[in-house]
C-alpha cells in the first residue's frame, strides 16, 4: 500500500510560480485579523444564517437606524439585507466588518460644502451598496483595513455584528461632526459600499419597503468639486448621478437648481458618462449631439452588450428551413431573423461552435451581422448583371449578392487590404460562389481599371462608431482627425464608385453607399457631397424600417432627399449601427464647373447637371449618349442667346403655370437668376430633345393636357406640402402638361415669367422619363408622398420618385 | 492569367480523370456557357468565359482569384487538386463511397474510416481507386485537412483507409 496522499491538502513548496500563489483572502488576512467573532466560527447554512441574523436583529435595533430614511430599497433588498447581516457571522466574511468600520470612519471625514449633497451621496452609497449587496455575498478579496478597525472593534459590544458596530460608530460620528462629504470615494467602490449597505438594509427590513423616491433633490456638485473627481470614482454614484441629471434635464424648468445653468449640468453629465462607459471626450461629445439624452443612455448601454449572433443561409446550397433543421439537430437554438429577411437566422445559444459545424464547412451558411444584410437587399442585384463590390472583405455582402444573382452575371470583388482578401477567397469558395473575380486595388482607381458596372456596392471603411460593441477601442481612440480622414477617403471612394456605374445600363445604374458608422460627417455629409458633385440622385432604399437620414444637423444642411437614406442603431433595432443610401445615376457625364460661364456655372452646378442629364437620360432609349453630350455642350455655349428663344410655349398650360407660381416658397426664395439660367439650358435641351419625342407621347399629351391642368390646380390647393411632395407631385403632371407644347414645337418667342418656365421645364425632363413608361400618367391627385403620386407600375414609379428627388436638387 | 499549356493541361486532366474519368468534357461544355481553365500564380482557376473577360482587364499582380480554384501546380509541376474543386467533381465522380452518419464526423475531422463506417460503395471499386466520399445525404465530404477531399480506397484486411491523393 502506498502512502495515502491527500491531493487537496498538498501545499506547494519551492521557488516555483504555484508556490507563490496567494492562498486566498481569508487565509491571508487571518494573520491580521483579531479572532473571529465568537458567535460562530463554523459555517452556517443559509437558513441558519438567516436565523442567526434575526436573532441579532432583535438585539441590535438601535445602531441600525441610518439617517437616510429615503434610501431606495429595491424589492430584492429585504432578504439580501438579512443575508448581509447573517453573512457576517461566517468566518469568511469576517473581514467585511473591517470595511464597515473603515467605511464608517471614512464617511464623515471628507469635506463638502453642502450637507444636502453629502446626504445624497450617502444615500447613493447606501442605495448602491444595497444594490450590490446581494451580488457581493461571496466577495472574496477584501481590502485590508484591519489595522484601523482593530481598535474600534474592541470597543464595541461583542453581541453586535461587526457591520452593525460600524454603522453605529458612523452614526455617532456623523451626529457629532457636521459631516463633510467629498466627491472622492476611494478605490474599490464596490467593496466599500457593500458593507455599509448591510446596516441600512436591515433597517429597511425593519421599516418595510420604501418607495424609491429621492426626497432630497439631486444637487449638482459645485464646479470646484467636478475637478476633484480625479481618482477612481464610485461608479455606482456616477451612475446614480447620471440618472439624476437626465431626469432633471428632462424637466429642467421645474427641477433645476437655482443658479446652475444647463450647460453645467450637461458638462457634468458628459463627464459622468465618459467615466461610467469609458468613452473619450470627443466621441461622447459627438454622441451627445446626435442623440437626445434618453436615447443617449440607451445607446451607450447597448454598446456594452454584443448584438445577437446572426447568420445568413446560403441559398445556393440549401434552404433556410433545411438549414434550421440541421442546426437544431446539432443543438443550436435559433429563430428566423425577422420578416424582412428570408435567409437570416438569429442564434440564441448553441452547444456547438457555430462557426465550425459541418454545415458551415459545407458552405450552407455565413455568419453575418443583420445590418450587413441590408445594403445588399437595398442594392437588389439582378441576374446577369455586372456588379462591383468595392470594399468586399470579408466577403459576406459579396456572397449574398452572388446568391441573389444565382451565380449568374459577374461580380468584381475588390478590397485594398491583402490579408483580408484571403478571407474573401476562402469564404467565396466555401459558399460555392463562382461568378466572382477578386482583385486587390485601391478603390479609388476604379473606373480607370474597369468601369461600366450595372450596380456598385460601396461599404466604405469608416470609423466604426456603430460597432462599438464589437470593438470597444473605438470609444477612446477616435478623434476629430480620424473622422475627417475617414470622411475624406469615403468621399473619394464614393466619387470613384459613382464613376464606375454605367448610368445607361438597362437594368441598373444604382449604387449603394453604406457605412457601419453613425457619425453624420461620414454619412449624410459624404452623400450630400456626392449629390453636389455628380449626376446622381438618391432613391428609396426599399427598406421599410430604420430611421431616416438627417436632412440637417447642427450647422449643416443637406439635401432633402437624404430622408430616403436609412440609419440603424443598436439600441433601437438591435443590430449594429449602420447607414445606407441608395443612389441612381442618371448620366454618365461628370459635371464640370465652367470657367467661362462662371455666373451660370456655380449656381447651375447643381441645377445644370440635373437638368441636362435628365434630358440626356431620357433620350437614351431613343438616341445615343453622344447626342446628349452635344446637347449639353450646346446648352452651355448658347445659354445667353437662347434665353429669349426659350420662353416656354406654355400657352396651354398657362393656367396651370399661374397656379404653379404659387409653388412652395423654396422655389421662390432662390435667386431667380439662377432659375433663369438653369431654365435656359434646360429649355434648350428640351427643345433639342423634343424632336426625339416619340409619337406616342405626342398623341398622349393632348389628351392629358386639360386633365393635367385640373390636376395642377388640385395639386396646388394644398399650399405647401414638403418640397418633395409638391415638387414630385407637380413634376409628373407638369410633364404631361408641357408635352403638348413641346410636341408642337411651339415658337420660343413667348415671353414668360422665369419661374413659370422653369416649372414646366423641370417636369419636362420627367416627361422624357415618362417616355419610357408605357402607360400615360393620369391626373395626379394631390398626395402626401411622392410615392403614391404616380400610378405607373412600381418599377417606373421609382423613376418618378427619383425624379421628384431630382427636382429637389433644382430647388 | 494565361491559358494552360499543353503539358499542364495534360497533367491536370490526368489527375482529374482519376475521379471523374472521361466526363471531363462535361466540365468544359456546360449548358450555361463555356468554361475554361486559366492559370494564375500557379493556380488553376475554372471560370466561365464571361467572367474571364472581365478578369482580363485586371492586371496580373492585382488579380487574386477568379471563379473557382481547382488546384495548383507545385514547384515540380505536379498538380494538386484542392477541396474547392469538390463541387465540380462530385457530380461526375465515377466511384463513390458513402459513409454512415456515425463515421461522418470522424472523417470530417481527419480520421480514417473503418469498414464498419462504410455505408455504400460503388461496384467494382478497385484498390487505390480515387473516389469521392459522400455522406448518406449525398453531400460530398471533405476531411478536415482540406486536401483529403478525394481519397483512395485501400482495403487492408479489415480496414478501409482513406488517404489523400
Amino acid at each position: 500500500m502506498g502512502r495515502k496522499l491527500d491531493p487537496t491538502k498538498k501545499e506547494k513548496r519551492g521557488p516555483g510560480r504555484k508556490a507563490r500563489k496567494q492562498k486566498g483572502a481569508e487565509t491571508e488576512l487571518a494573520r491580521f485579523l483579531p479572532a473571529v467573532s465568537d458567535e460562530n466560527s463554523k459555517r452556517l447554512s443559509s437558513r441558519a444564517r438567516k436565523r442567526a441574523a434575526k436573532r441579532r436583529l432583535g438585539s441590535a435595533e438601535v445602531p441600525k437606524t441610518n439617517k437616510s430614511p429615503e434610501a431606495k430599497p429595491l424589492p430584492g433588498k429585504l432578504p439580501k439585507g438579512i443575508f448581509a447581516g447573517a453573512v457576517q457571522t461566517t468566518g469568511k466574511k469576517g473581514p467585511q466588518s473591517l470595511f464597515n468600520a473603515a467605511q464608517g470612519k471614512k464617511c464623515p471625514a471628507p469635506s463638502s460644502d453642502e450637507e444636502e449633497e453629502e446626504e445624497d451621496s450617502e444615500e447613493d452609497d447606501v442605495v448602491n451598496q444595497g444594490d450590490l449587496w446581494g451580488s457581493e455575498d461571496d466577495a472574496d478579496m477584501v481590502d485590508d483595513y484591519g489595522a484601523d478597525s482593530n481598535s474600534e472593534d474592541e470597543e464595541e459590544d461583542e453581541e453586535l455584528l461587526p457591520i452593525e458596530r460600524a454603522a453605529r460608530k458612523q452614526k455617532v460620528r456623523e451626529a457629532a461632526a457636521g459631516v463633510q462629504w467629498s466627491e472622492e470615494e476611494t478605490e474599490d467602490e464596490e467593496e466599500e459600499v457593500t458593507p455599509e449597505s448591510g446596516p441600512s438594509k436591515e433597517e429597511e427590513a425593519d421599516g418595510g419597503l420604501q418607495i424609491n423616491v429621492d426626497e432630497e433633490p439631486f444637487v449638482l456638485p459645485p464646479a470646484g468639486e467636478m475637478e476633484q473627481d480625479a481618482q477612481a470614482p464610485d461608479l455606482q454614484r456616477v451612475h446614480k448621478r447620471i440618472q439624476d441629471i437626465v431626469g432633471i434635464l428632462r424637466d429642467f424648468g421645474a427641477q433645476r437648481e437655482e443658479g446652475r445653468s444647463r450647460s453645467e449640468y450637461l458638462n457634468r453629465l458628459k463627464k459622468d458618462l465618459a467615466t461610467y462607459y469609458s468613452y473619450g471626450d470627443f466621441l461622447l461629445g459627438k454622441l451627445m449631439d446626435l442623440f437626445p439624452l434618453s436615447e443617449l443612455v440607451e445607446f451607450l448601454e447597448a454598446n456594452e452588450v454584443p448584438r445577437p449572433v446572426t447568420l445568413r443561409t446560403n441559398t445556393l446550397k440549401t434552404r433556410r428551413r433545411d438549414l434550421a433543421q440541421a442546426l437544431i439537430n446539432r443543438g443550436v437554438n435559433l429563430d428566423p431573423l425577422g420578416k424582412w429577411s428570408k435567409t437570416g437566422l438569429v442564434v440564441y445559444d448553441s452547444s456547438v461552435p457555430i462557426g465550425a459545424t459541418p454545415e458551415y464547412l459545407a458552405g450552407h451558411y455565413m455568419l453575418q451581422g443583420a445590418s450587413s444584410m441590408l445594403p445588399v437587399m437595398a442594392l437588389a442585384p439582378q441576374e446577369h448583371e455586372r456588379i462591383l463590390d468595392m470594399c468586399c472583405a470579408p466577403g459576406g455582402k459579396t456572397s449574398y449578392m452572388a446568391q441573389l444573382m444565382k451565380n449568374t452575371g459577374v461580380i468584381l470583388a475588390n478590397d485594398a487590404n491583402a490579408e483580408r482578401l484571403k478571407s474573401v477567397v476562402g469564404n467565396l469558395h466555401r459558399l460555392g460562389v463562382t461568378n466572382t473575380v477578386i482583385s486587390h486595388y485601391d478603390g479609388r482607381q476604379f473606373p480607370k481599371v474597369v468601369g461600366g458596372f450595372d450596380r456598385v456596392l460601396l461599404d466604405a471603411p469608416c470609423s466604426g462608431t456603430g460597432v462599438i460593441s464589437k470593438d470597444p477601442a473605438v470609444k477612446t481612440n477616435k478623434d476629430e482627425k480620424d473622422i475627417l480622414r475617414c470622411a475624406h477617403l469615403q468621399k473619394e471612394l464614393l466619387l470613384s464608385a459613382i464613376d464606375s456605374v454605367n448610368a445607361t445600363s438597362k437594368t441598373g445604374g444604382y449604387l449603394v453607399y453604406c457605412t457601419c458608422s453613425i457619425m453624420v460627417e461620414e454619412n449624410e455629409w459624404v452623400v450630400d457631397y456626392a449629390l453636389k458633385k455628380r449626376n446622381v440622385r438618391l432613391v428609396p432604399t426599399g427598406l421599410d424600417f430604420g430611421q431616416e437620414g438627417f436632412t440637417r444637423f447642427r450647422e449643416r444642411r443637406f439635401h432633402p432627399s437624404l430622408r430616403s437614406a436609412r440609419r440603424f442603431y443598436p439600441h433601437t433595432h438591435n443590430m449594429d449601427g449602420f447607414f445606407i443610401a441608395k443612389f441612381k445615376k442618371f448620366s454618365n457625364s461628370i459635371p464640370q464647373s465652367e470657367t467661362g460661364n462662371s455666373e451660370t456655372a456655380t449656381p447651375t452646378n447643381v441645377d445644370l447637371p440635373q437638368v441636362i442629364p435628365k434630358s440626356e437620360n431620357s433620350s437614351q432609349p431613343a438616341k445615343k449618349a453622344k447626342g446628349a453630350a452635344k446637347t449639353k455642350q450646346q446648352l452651355q455655349k448658347q445659354q445667353r442667346p437662347k434665353k429669349a428663344s426659350f420662353q416656354k410655349p406654355n400657352g396651354t398650360s398657362k393656367g396651370a403655370d399661374s397656379e404653379l407660381s404659387t409653388v412652395p416658397s423654396v422655389r421662390k426664395t432662390q435667386a431667380s437668376s439662377r432659375f433663369q439660367d438653369s431654365s435656359q439650358p434646360a429649355g434648350k435641351a428640351e427643345g433639342i430633345r423634343e424632336s426625339k419625342v416619340t409619337g406616342k407621347l405626342k398623341q398622349r399629351s393632348p389628351k392629358l393636357q386639360s386633365s393635367k391642368k385640373v390636376a395642377f390646380l388640385k395639386q396646388n390647393a394644398p399650399p405647401k406640402g414638403t418640397d418633395t411632395e409638391t415638387l414630385a407631385v407637380l413634376s409628373p403632371s407638369k410633364t404631361q402638361a408641357t408635352l403638348k407644347p413641346k410636341d408642337h414645337h411651339h415658337p420660343l418667342g413667348r415671353a414668360k415669367g422665369v419661374e413659370k418656365q422653369q416649372l414646366p421645364e423641370q417636369p419636362f425632363k420627367k416627361a422624357a422619363f415618362q417616355k419610357q413608361n408605357d402607360t400615360p400618367k393620369g391626373p395626379q391627385p394631390p398626395t402626401v408622398s411622392p410615392i403614391s403620386s404616380s400610378r405607373p407600375p412600381p418599377a417606373k414609379r421609382k423613376k418618378s420618385q427619383s425624379r421628384g428627388n431630382g427636382q429637389l436638387l433644382l430647388s | 492569367m494565361r491559358p494552360l499549356t499543353e503539358e499542364e493541361t495534360r497533367v491536370m486532366f490526368e489527375k482529374i480523370a482519376k475521379y471523374i474519368g472521361e466526363n471531363l468534357q462535361l466540365l468544359v461544355d456546360r449548358p450555361d456557357g463555356t468554361y475554361c481553365f486559366r492559370l494564375h500564380n500557379d493556380r488553376v482557376y475554372y471560370v466561365s468565359e464571361k467572367i474571364m473577360k472581365l478578369a482580363a482587364n485586371i492586371s496580373g499582380d492585382k488579380l487574386v482569384s477568379l471563379g473557382t480554384c481547382f488546384g495548383k501546380f507545385t514547384k515540380t509541376h505536379k498538380f494538386r487538386l484542392h477541396v474547392t474543386a469538390l463541387d465540380y467533381l462530385a457530380p461526375y465522380a465515377k466511384y463513390k463511397v458513402w459513409i454512415k452518419p456515425g463515421a461522418e464526423q470522424s472523417f470530417l475531422y481527419g480520421n480514417h474510416v473503418l469498414k464498419s463506417g462504410l455505408g455504400r460503395i460503388t461496384e467494382n471499386t478497385s484498390q487505390y481507386q480515387g473516389v469521392v466520399v459522400y455522406s448518406m445525404a449525398d453531400i460530398p465530404l471533405v476531411s478536415r485537412d482540406g486536401s483529403y477531399y478525394r481519397t483512395q480506397v485501400l482495403f487492408y484486411s479489415r480496414r478501409i483507409c482513406f488517404q489523400s491523393g
